[in-house]
């Protein structure tokens, strides 16, 4: 295959090593072993309860805010593991941003949605500020269209607009992962498209991992994609050959729709 | 390849109704080379008004089958071993099609023979000895198609090479021929593009058996790289 020819270098952003996940007793993830890899986009897909979205709430350590919830293994982040008791979340989580199935804008300004973060983070001043929401909504595509009201609440917005404030509030703190859990489910599909579209100009400069039900929407966007079932990794791959030829029979029946 | 039914019956449903055309339109195909051949050999060119209007159906079915497939993608967005069995039907219809063709060809060749007042099988005996080979081709690719069978598909490839040899052989004799004897010139340029017809009968049946190994294996093994002379 001609891509083969110039097979790429690929950097591990995240390593996830023997990763066992648990609501209270229930097990959730089983023994996850995974890279996620620096600029790119990976997918995960499954029926609803495979952990996918567990996995995800991993990876920034959400699961923190919910007593009860513990993870085992290695999840590595700049070569630390990150499910270490004494890792910053505060710090983590502006290295590892997420992003909602249904926009969450804060009931605020359209300009404090997106200084709300970075000011958590970093000192800025007003000017400084300023440059700062407008590369954020600019690499969220949504600054042409709000760059005349950004003292208007976030929460006027349409769906699709609000969805990418969320994404420019995300990438506003500089983050090395952004963290999609089914970021257009709630929207209609011209939204989506901005949204897809929007995802691979964030390629550029972040890495991502995308939780999607749409199996048409991880083969646009996805340079890889993982296949989960009942908690585990059935099948990770390049996105090209999971679509095309799966390895796993369990792939194969649920992207083919034959799983009952 | 993925023989288990689909969540939606309706989807399964559509898939095999293709599936069954391309076999239709194959058994007529073969018929076509059949009696194409049946032709040149006994002189008997009644049939060959049938095999021209046979490749009417073919067309159509050329055209039916493909814009089932593109309404399939549009509203199914096959995936995996469901794409790549549409991809390939898609391919092979084109194929059957351009068979169909060159059996129209051999049919039109005989009848001019015959109405110049020859007799095709006194000269290039060979001719329907490949001829009967890519027919068996045709048919084993159709079977292989049906059963998805891809150890049936990978050795009707190697037979293409024989077919292939055998028609170079064709082509030397009738030139000798033509030489020896000049007033045989015409006939022999007619024989030639029947031999021309059946060897390309038989890369169709190649080409569609590439297609079934791709469908069932998901391996495109079309144009291998050449291996290196001794």
């Amino acid at each position: 295959m001609p891509s083969e020819k110039h097979s790429e270098n690929l950097v591990p952003q995240i390593s996830i090593r023997n990763l066992n996940f648990y609501y209270g007793k229930a097990i959730a993830l089983k023994n996850i072993n995974l890279d996620i890899y620096k600029g790119k986009v990976t997918a995960f897909i499954g029926p609803s309860g495979c952990g996918k979205s567990t996995l995800l709430r991993t990876i920034n350590r959400m699961y923190d805010l919910y007593p009860g919830q513990h993870a085992e293994g290695e999840l590595i982040v700049d070569g630390k593991n990150i499910l270490d008791k004494d890792v910053d979340t505060i710090e983590l989580r502006a290295k590892v941003g997420m992003v909602f199935q249904k926009p969450t804008p804060f009931p605020m300004s359209i300009y404090e949605n997106i200084a709300f973060g970075v000011r958590m983070h970093e000192k800025l001043t007003r000017n400084q500020m300023d440059d700062r929401i407008e590369w954020a909504l600019t690499k969220a595509a949504l600054w042409g269209e709000v760059k005349d009201k950004l003292k208007q609440s976030g929460t006027g917005l349409s769906g699709g607009q609000q969805q990418r404030l969320c994404i420019a509030r995300g990438v506003a703190v500089k983050p090395q992962v952004l963290l999609l859990d089914e970021p257009t489910s709630a929207l209609d599909p011209i939204s989506t498209m901005h949204i897809e579209q929007l995802i691979h100009e964030l390629t550029k400069e972040f890495t991502i991992a995308i939780v999607t039900h749409n199996m048409q929407q991880a083969a646009r966007v996805s340079d890889f994609t993982a296949y989960m079932y009942l908690g585990e990794l059935v099948e990770f791959g390049k996105t090209d050959d999971v679509f095309i030829k799966p390895q796993d029979q369990r792939t194969e029946d649920y992207i083919t729709g034959r799983m009952g | 390849m993925n023989e288990s039914q689909h969540v939606s019956s309706q989807f399964d449903d559509e898939l095999g109704g293709l599936r069954t055309q391309v076999l239709e339109m194959g058994g007529l195909v073969e018929t076509q080379v059949a009696a194409a051949i049946d032709a040149y050999s006994s002189g008997e060119i009644g049939s060959v008004k049938q095999i021209v209007e046979t490749d009417r159906k073919v067309n159509n079915f050329e055209i039916s089958i493909d814009d089932g497939c593109a309404h399939l993608i549009a509203k199914r967005q096959p995936t995996a071993s469901d794409l790549r069995l549409v991809f390939g039907i898609t391919k092979i219809v084109t194929d059957l099609e351009r068979a169909g063709d060159e059996a129209k060809k051999i049919a039109k060749g005989v009848r001019r023979i015959y109405e110049a007042g020859q007799m095709p099988s006194q000269y290039g005996i060979g001719v329907r000895h490949i001829a009967e080979a890519a027919l068996i081709m045709v048919r084993e690719a159709l079977d292989a198609f049906a059963r998805l069978d891809a150890k049936l598909a990978e050795k009707i490839i190697g037979a293409d090479a024989e077919v292939d040899v055998e028609f170079k052989s064709i082509v030397r004799q009738l030139i000798t021929h033509m030489m020896e004897d000049p007033r045989t010139i015409t006939t022999s340029i007619d024989i030639i593009w029947i031999a021309r017809a059946v060897e390309r009968i038989g890369d169709h049946a190649k080409n569609i058996a590439e297609h079934v190994v791709f469908i069932v294996e998901g391996r495109d093994i079309r144009h291998p790289p050449k291996e290196t002379k001794a």
